[in-house]
């Protein structure tokens, strides 16, 4: 077992880590199920790769694995190949059952979070001019019609956003808005969840359709609000 | 006819019948009757106007076309992609003097003449079906694209003449002057290819990014047509993917080869075919990244709701199954050079295991950011958890500004790999050789230094500062290191000491695998990222100018798109695997006349454990 051991000892620990680690660190939180097959693909691939660089190492590797197989000179091992023998196929036949019978869970999403716009907020920009007094009025906007929900800190961390999944969106992370163009805020805030494109399903947002109540200027001033308030910078060509 | 007129015909007939059954056939006969004027409306209806599409039953129009146009495309890359080092191979001959490179271009030309005509086979089949089933849209190309057309078909008659002259040419311009013309062929060849590339390019770019003026002559409108956004974005693109197809490929082919010949004098041959083709692949690997990244760029400023289609909307996941690909390709090529040190130099494995170590775990941490999607795949309960669909901590790896920074260490450590293979063996005698070593020591990790800050700081500034300066100045800083170190060595080898001879013929058989593996992958990229691309059009045939209004106005789910392109990719390979089986036909013969001359000893092949590796 010397050359697998290794091996074997770097998959559990790399599982531990995944599982039991990296999701106890502070700011960070459980790992999807996904993530972790892929991070343990890798893990895997690497270390196929690594011992079978040159015949030592791959016999080194294959061969307890091979002599374990067809049960080549491994004495009292017997009992456990054909432990392994009875308990692989069950081990497949029960993951493939539990990934493909009936549940009363959801079913896992695999949400589009930006859908693109429709064609005619394309290329919109914002007609108000960029002057102190109009961001300051944005983030009064903000203040009275977003942040119960995105945060008074502009980090998603309002009042009311514990009671939503998804949570609302952390404009301070420069992974949201600062990706986006202030036309695409504009049609998200104009229309809401509710008006959100097919593509863009399973939707579940709370957002509402702000078109109702408030007119296009203070969108816009809202917007400038937002973007000055997180730190953020939308995405421009120029 | 009046009414009148009508309901005593029908009370006629009428009085022709008897009891129950009478009743009825009066009713059916009166209902048709009446019917019969609203069935000429309709049908006046349907013929009015030239006929917008057509379809077939069962498969449909849209996925033969998307079959055939799939399949059309891979092979034109292949046949684009392959004279660009075939002629180069060929002019490393005829200038350096070493034959190997004349007869390797030789049989990559092989490859080539026999992909021709199939590729060409297809295009015609592609047109058919274009104009069967897409008349209005042909009808509309053909007003704007008039012009090229003509240039294309003329092209085409200079690059078969080129080709043909080429080819069967070899033998008979050998020596001398004639040499001197063969090489100038070759050229031409690839002169009037890379035209023939960018001709069609610009009707396919078109229908992404179009301009349509009005007025002007058909030479001005075909001309403003042509020079759309993403025409040259597209053509640079397409000119490096065929070139690393090409090198794939022929390395694909070499590997089969390599796994079944059985003298060691084929066996050589093809292992450094393998090689060649490998370092084809990831020469031009290299600079797809950059390439791509400028496509995409051209294409969001081009259209933000296409741009976002791609990058953020629904199609976003095909780029999380694109790193994976080239994620694989990235590790195949290294392994490939790493196995290529451990057989072909030996004693050398045990002074680079370790160097390999640290690269394949850099490569693997690279690959592992690359892959993480910004919006995870994740169950209710686990979203919960993380709090929506990103995660807290990882999330920031899902944004262009950690891709970017990954791909360019990627294209650094695949780099290093070749120089590690290049230095393997030798041993430096210059004077400088200590300090040029620690330059280009240094120069590295200065790059891989900046390479992440700009990544890390990318973050903080405006997403137009990002993408104009930064990621520029990323790989800017990459071609530094590669214009740095590469002459460097070569000088450096230029005074070396040879230790350890390379041994050709080395390999184990799984060195065959990586490359069949590597060829595969970057078939299963082309066609993956050919349909990204024509599907950010969504339901237009000509983004914003004419609407697609036949029945399959809609993008298909993500899974069945696979199922095309899984099915493409399988069915180019068979093709590719029987066009090179005809192409070797005559070779087998007379390696089977032959006195099998240099055969091993118990003639195995690789395949069948005849690797020297499993003869020791």
């Amino acid at each position: 077992m010397g050359a697998l051991g290794k091996p074997i000892i770097l998959m559990v620990g790399m599982y531990a880590f995944l599982k039991f680690v990296l999701p106890n660190i502070p700011g960070s939180a459980p790992l999807p199920s996904s993530l972790i097959f892929l991070y343990l693909l890798l893990t895997a691939s690497g270390i196929v790769i690594f011992e079978t660089l040159s015949g030592e190492s791959k016999d080194a590797f294959w061969g307890p694995i091979q002599r374990f197989l067809t049960g080549e000179n491994i004495g009292g091992l017997q009992a456990l190949r054909y432990g392994v023998f009875i308990l692989f196929p069950l081990l497949v036949g029960w993951q493939t059952y539990g990934s493909t019978a009936v549940s009363d869970l959801p079913p896992t999403e695999s949400r589009t979070i930006h859908p693109a716009p429709p064609g005619e907020y394309t290329g919109l920009s914002n007609p108000v001019p960029k002057t102190p007094e109009n961001i300051m009025q944005g983030k009064g906007f903000y203040a009275a019609y977003c942040s119960p929900c995105h945060g008074g800190n502009f980090d998603g961390k309002g009042p009311a956003a514990r009671g939503y999944i998804p949570a609302p969106a952390n404009f301070a992370d420069p992974t949201t808005i600062a990706m986006l163009q202030e036309s695409y805020l504009f049609w998200r805030i104009k229309k809401g969840g509710v008006g959100l494109p097919i593509e863009g399903a399973p939707w579940k947002s709370a957002m509402p359709r702000w078109e109702v109540e408030l007119p296009d200027e203070w969108i816009w001033k809202i917007i400038m609000g937002e973007y000055d308030g997180a730190h953020q910078s939308p995405r421009t060509w120029e | 006819m009046s009414a009148i007129q009508e309901v005593e015909t029908v009370q006629r007939a009428l009085r022709t019948m008897r009891g129950q059954e009478r009743w009825l056939l009066g009713l059916l006969f009166t209902a048709a009757w009446f019917l019969l004027p609203s069935m000429g409306f309709a049908a006046e209806g349907t013929t009015a106007g030239p006929t917008e599409y057509r379809d077939i039953p069962y498969i449909g129009s849209r996925n033969l076309v998307w079959i055939v146009a799939q399949l059309h495309l891979l092979l034109a890359g292949f046949v684009l992609g392959v004279p660009i080092f075939a002629w180069l191979c060929e002019v490393i001959a005829w200038r350096g003097g070493e034959k190997r490179y004349d007869k390797l271009a030789k049989e990559f030309t092989k490859l080539l003449t026999s992909a021709y005509a199939t590729t060409a086979l297809f295009g015609g089949i592609l047109l058919f079906l274009l104009v069967a089933f897409y008349p209005k849209l042909m009808n509309y190309l053909t007003d704007v694209f008039f012009p090229s057309f003509l240039l294309y078909c003329l092209l085409f008659l200079f690059e078969t003449a080129t080709l043909y002259l080429y080819w069967y040419g070899w033998d008979a311009m050998q020596y001398g002057r004639k040499k001197t013309l063969h090489v100038f062929l070759g050229f031409l060849l690839n002169f009037f290819a890379l035209f023939i590339m960018i001709v069609p390019n610009a009707w396919a770019t078109f229908q992404s990014s179009p301009v349509v003026i009005a007025d002007g002559t058909a030479f001005e409108r075909a001309w403003a047509a042509t020079w759309n956004p993403t025409w040259w974005p597209i053509n640079i693109h397409r000119l490096i993917a065929n070139v690393v197809l090409g090198g794939y490929i022929c390395g694909a082919y070499a590997g089969v080869r390599y796994l079944s010949v059985k003298s060691t004098e084929d066996r050589e041959h093809y292992d450094w075919m393998g090689y060649v083709g490998n370092f084809i692949g990831v020469f031009g690997l290299l600079a797809l990244p950059f390439a791509g990244y400028w496509l995409m760029r051209e294409i969001y400023q081009y259209n933000q709701q296409m741009g976002i289609t791609l990058m953020g909307g629904f199609l976003s996941w095909l780029f999380i199954i694109q790193a994976m690909l080239i994620g694989v390709l990235f590790l195949g090529s290294n392994y490939y050079f790493w196995l290529g040190i451990t057989y072909r130099i030996p004693g050398s494995e045990a002074k680079y295991r370790r160097a390999m170590l640290m690269m394949l775990i850099s490569l693997l941490l690279c690959l592992a950011v690359w892959m993480t999607p910004h919006s995870l795949v994740a169950s209710i309960e686990e979203a919960q958890k993380m709090g929506g669909a990103h995660h807290p901590l990882l999330g920031v790896l899902g944004v262009m500004s950690a891709k970017m920074t990954v791909s360019n260490l990627m294209i650094l450590i695949t780099f290093m790999s070749f120089v590690m293979y290049w230095r393997a063996g030798k041993q430096d005698t210059a004077g400088w050789a200590k300090l040029g070593k620690a330059v280009m020591g240094a120069v590295l990790v200065l790059a891989s230094v900046a390479v992440i800050v700009l990544g890390i700081w990318g973050y903080f500034v405006p997403a137009i500062v990002r993408i104009n300066y930064f990621s520029t100045s990323q790989v800017a800083i990459v071609g530094f290191v590669i214009l740095t170190i590469t002459p460097l060595t070569a000088l450096l080898l230029k005074s070396a000491k040879t230790t350890t001879e390379m041994v050709w013929g080395s390999m184990p058989p799984r060195a065959g695998y990586a490359l069949v593996l590597n060829a595969v992958m970057v078939i299963l990229l082309m066609t993956l990222m050919g349909y990204a691309r024509s599907s950010s059009r969504v339901h237009w045939h000509v983004y914003g100018v004419m609407r697609d209004t036949s029945p399959y106005a809609y993008s298909p789910a993500l899974g069945s798109a696979s199922l095309i392109m899984a099915f493409c990719t399988f069915f180019f390979c068979i093709l590719v695997a029987f066009i090179f089986w005809v192409a070797t036909m005559g070779d087998k013969y007379k390696a089977a006349a032959g006195t099998g001359k240099g055969e091993l000893p118990h003639g195995i092949p690789a395949m069948a454990g005849g690797a020297p590796e499993e003869r020791q």
